[in-house]
């Protein structure tokens, strides 16, 4: 009995010896339904086991920073790329030069420095009530601040980092006085105080509480996939520009290889396999993202929505001024 | 060597004040620019908010839990029986996953507005998405704690006490207002006290209603301005803000005495309602429980019927068996420092209830539960994986000895979950009278012996609340357990975690319910150990 309950105190410890060389220890903020199918046909297929443990992106950044050189992690793996270059700005990364990596991710989707690399697509776009809206007055982001949205705007809260990723990338196109006006439009429009999540800001729209809302793509698939008569239609929005502001804006989850991995080669070779043809399907259709790999198409549902022009801004921009957007939005009063 | 009350004091407060004095330490060099931005832009508002959702929730709690905890403990109605246990049950629902549910039923998209809509045109329902809304929402969600310690307060009056003040010519009610509940300040302080300590900590229920409190500051510092050190700063000020209420809330009951001099052991003699009165207090504690457990419950019921052929699997046994793991050894060591602390305090020469240098350790030891979560677990990591460096670059460990072991869990759980322990034994200790000690003494029985074979029945009913809340507490527990467990070991709370951090609320629903059924356990042993105190 005594025996039992030490073995069982010493848990952790017992299994540190189980992490052998060949092994790939994960740190993820992508949550665990999104990763385990992936790295159990990583395993399937090369024999190499993958260990993984996921937290929040703020306490896990801690946790490698306190383990220092002694870390246990080989990957870090995150949403957002704000999230990948703080890692990358804290030191927490190394970079990675990896010519399967370089051709399967395009340049704007990963660190200019190859500490990080994007592994899915996230576009945050417009969705509208079809029986309030025609497609016709819907034109771009940026369009959402004039005074014909009075009242007919929803808004995710601005605590979400997809979007202090959004009003970033518009600090980097407009500069941070332009931006503040146009998100200062925007609250004046909200019909309603900001809601916690996207999908709760798409069930208003659909309601006919407001008439447009921004958010990521997947979360309308996932909702129409369960309400498949809600009176919602998405927009690509900043289609026709031709400045710094064209394109729809995306994100991306991703990951980087840790400054003090152990098995740096063994997290590389889970890298390339991730952005690979074969694996991309696997990681962007479990959530209805997008692949990154530009030679894969998208699950049908993803495809039936049509393609739409990119905005070509290198996403490490978001991070970089991920912190001044979010003092933006404080100072507008977007909650 | 003899027992000092230091000797006991001192190395249970450390297992807090480590991780706390981790999160503190960040005052020595604060950020001026973010500093400026949230004095600005940020603060003044998220101040009211703080302050009026503290008001609003003590205040609810305390006519809930107060009021719910005399029907029960020193009435008798029609289902008496059943709400003194079904009252409890809110306690393991994780408050989040209510407001959440609450919101999908009221909010305008909700159930209940859109059916008032559609079918009668009617349109004028208040914003559930408000500071009211919050407020009522935390008041049902944390109400049980009041409602089991002032219940074991008023179970620990003892009935000789009302018949004597009634004896004395005072009306029932007058008894009520003049004796009981004066006697019973104790008790509702120390649960009082947890609610409003995990108020100021929470970060969820706000988050789902998007009500701004001191903690989003505290999360915005660190998540989207990236300074853990303005976040820690941040929290310093609300731990010394919570240590200062802990402090008066004990000078408030430092030189009276709260202990009954009649044991609990005279038969009870029930306040019997009868005829409206009793179907009003049924319907009363009938209300409460529909709202804050029945109304959450069925939602998720039906979220998890849904999900259940999909989700479910084999793993859940081993969820359900590590969260049960974790919450019974959790519960069982926090209790045990709970009661070595309190003990402490009758210990010579620190006995007697005046203020001295030990009551202001043993306060600070409490103080880990008004940390937000995931500061805290910073806080609990860091000195971890300092030593764990140390044996790994020093005396040639492998790798991590301490990280990812069970050991280190509980321990973080200590420094949590302390105060959550201390406050039911602190008040069961403080009805324990000098007198008893005394006469334990004239008869032999001193120190651990003392405390087996006197303090140790009488209270009872304290530390299977304190157990049954410390249990449930950390079967919902979520940012030490993501950082502090081992690879690969997920429990029931780091399901939901998963699911409700990418919005997937339908898919939380399963461990959600899955924690309920856990959480029924201690609840089951409480209402079995309560009766038993009652009928002895």
């Amino acid at each position: 009995m005594k025996n039992c309950l030490a073995r069982m105190l010493l848990i952790g410890a017992l299994s540190v010896p189980a992490i052998s060389s060949a092994e790939v220890v994960v740190y993820s903020a992508r949550n665990e339904q999104l990763i385990k199918p992936l790295f159990d046909a990583y395993t399937q297929e090369t024999g190499v086991a993958v260990k993984f443990v996921t937290d929040k992106e703020g306490p896990l950044m801690a946790r490698l920073k306190a383990e220092g050189k002694n870390t246990r992690a080989d990957l870090f793996m995150t949403v957002d790329a704000g999230n990948l270059w703080q890692a990358a700005n804290e030191g927490l990364l190394q970079p990675v030069s990896s010519k399967t990596l370089q051709a399967n991710i395009p340049g704007h989707l990963h660190d200019p420095d190859n500490e990080w690399f994007g592994l899915s697509v996230r576009a945050r776009t417009l969705v509208y009530n079809k029986n309030m809206v025609k497609p016709g007055e819907l034109s771009t982001y940026e369009d959402l601040a004039s005074t014909k949205w009075k009242n007919r705007l929803c808004l995710r809260t601005s605590k979400k980092v997809y979007n202090q990723s959004l009003v970033a990338m518009m600090i980097w196109e407009h500069g941070e006085g332009k931006t503040e006006d146009i998100v200062k439009g925007w609250v004046g429009n909200l019909a309603t105080a900001p809601f916690p999540d996207d999908t709760k800001a798409m069930e208003a729209v659909a309601a006919g509480q407001c008439d447009v809302t921004v958010v990521n793509t997947y979360y309308y698939g996932r909702l129409m996939e369960k309400k498949p008569t809600l009176p919602l239609a998405l927009f690509w929005p900043n289609q026709g520009l031709k400045n710094k502001a064209a394109g729809v804006h995306v994100n991306v989850s991703g990951a980087g290889v840790t400054k003090h991995a152990k098995n740096p080669q063994g997290a590389i070779k889970l890298l390339e396999w991730l952005a690979s043809a074969k694996a991309q399907n696997l990681y962007a259709d479990v959530n209805l993202e997008y692949p990154v790999n530009p030679q894969v198409q998208p699950d049908k549902t993803v495809t039936a929505w049509g393609g739409f022009k990119h905005n070509l801004i290198n996403v490490a921009e978001a991070g970089k001024l991920q912190a001044k957007a979010t003092m933006l939005m404080d100072r507008v009063g977007y909650k | 060597m003899r027992l000092t009350p230091w000797l006991i004091v001192l190395p249970i407060a450390l297992v807090t004040l480590i991780p706390v004095a981790v999160v503190v330490s960040s005052l020595a060099d604060p950020d001026q620019s973010i500093w400026h931005h949230l004095w600005q832009f940020v603060l003044p508002e998220l101040l009211v908010n703080t302050l009026w959702l503290v008001l609003g929730v003590g205040l609810g709690v305390t006519l809930l839990g107060v009021s719910l905890a005399w029907l029960t403990a020193a009435c008798d109605f029609p289902g008496r029986r059943f709400f003194s246990w079904a009252l409890l049950l809110p306690l393991a629902l994780p408050a989040y996953v209510t407001a959440f549910v609450w919101l999908g039923l009221f909010d305008f998209t909700g159930a209940l507005p859109t059916w008032l809509r559609e079918t009668w045109n009617f349109t004028a329902i208040p914003e559930v998405r408000s500071r009211g809304g919050v407020i009522l929402v935390m008041s049902l969600a944390l109400y049980p704690y009041v409602f089991l310690t002032a219940r074991a307060a008023f179970q620990g009056q003892g009935r000789r006490l009302l018949e004597a003040s009634q004896a004395l010519g005072l009306t029932r009610a007058q008894a009520f207002w003049r004796v009981a509940l004066p006697m019973a300040r104790p008790g509702i302080a120390a649960g009082l006290l947890l609610a409003i300590m995990e108020t100021l900590a929470d970060f969820g229920t706000v988050s789902v209603f998007n009500y701004n409190t001191f903690t989003t500051a505290i999360y915005k510092a660190w998540f989207s301005l990236f300074s853990l050190p303005a976040a820690a700063q941040l929290a310093s000020i609300l731990i010394f803000f919570v240590f200062v209420l802990a402090l008066l809330e004990y000078q408030l009951r430092a030189n009276r005495s709260y202990a009954a001099s009649t044991r609990a052991a005279t038969a009870p003699t029930r306040i019997v309602l009868d005829g409206w009165r009793g179907w009003l207090a049924a319907g009363w504690s009938l209300k409460v429980f529909v709202l804050a457990f029945i109304l959450p419950m069925t939602q998720i019921a039906l979220w998890s019927g849904d999900v259940f052929a999909a989700d479910f699997d084999a793993r859940y046994w081993e969820f359900a068996w590590h969260s049960l793991l974790l919450s019974g050894l959790g519960a069982l060591l926090v209790g045990v420092l709970a009661l070595a602390l309190g003990y402490a305090q009758r210990l010579p020469p620190g006995g007697g209830l005046r203020f001295s240098a030990l009551h202001f350790t043993t306060r600070l030891a409490t103080l880990g539960y008004a940390v937000p979560g995931a500061v805290l677990a910073v806080g609990i990591f860091i000195p971890i994986a300092w030593l764990d460096n140390l044996f790994i670059d020093h005396f040639g460990a492998a790798s991590q000895i301490l990280g990812g072991t069970l050991a280190v869990m509980l321990l973080a759980y200590a420094a949590r979950f302390l105060a959550v322990s201390y406050g039911p034994v602190d008040s069961g200790l403080a009805r324990i009278s000098r007198g008893v000690d005394e006469a334990a003494q004239s008869l032999g029985v001193v120190g651990t012996q003392r405390l087996w074979r006197v303090h140790l029945p009488m209270l009872r009913v304290s530390l299977l609340t304190a157990a049954a809340l410390t249990f449930v507490d950390i079967m919902k527990e979520l940012p030490i357990t993501l950082m502090t467990r081992p690879f690969g070991w997920d429990t029931l709370a780091v399901r939901v975690f998963e699911m409700t951090s990418e919005g997937e609320w339908e898919r939380a629903a399963l461990p959600a319910l899955a924690i309920v059924v856990v959480g029924l356990l201690p609840v089951w042993l409480l209402t079995k150990g309560q009766d038993h105190a009652i009928a002895c």
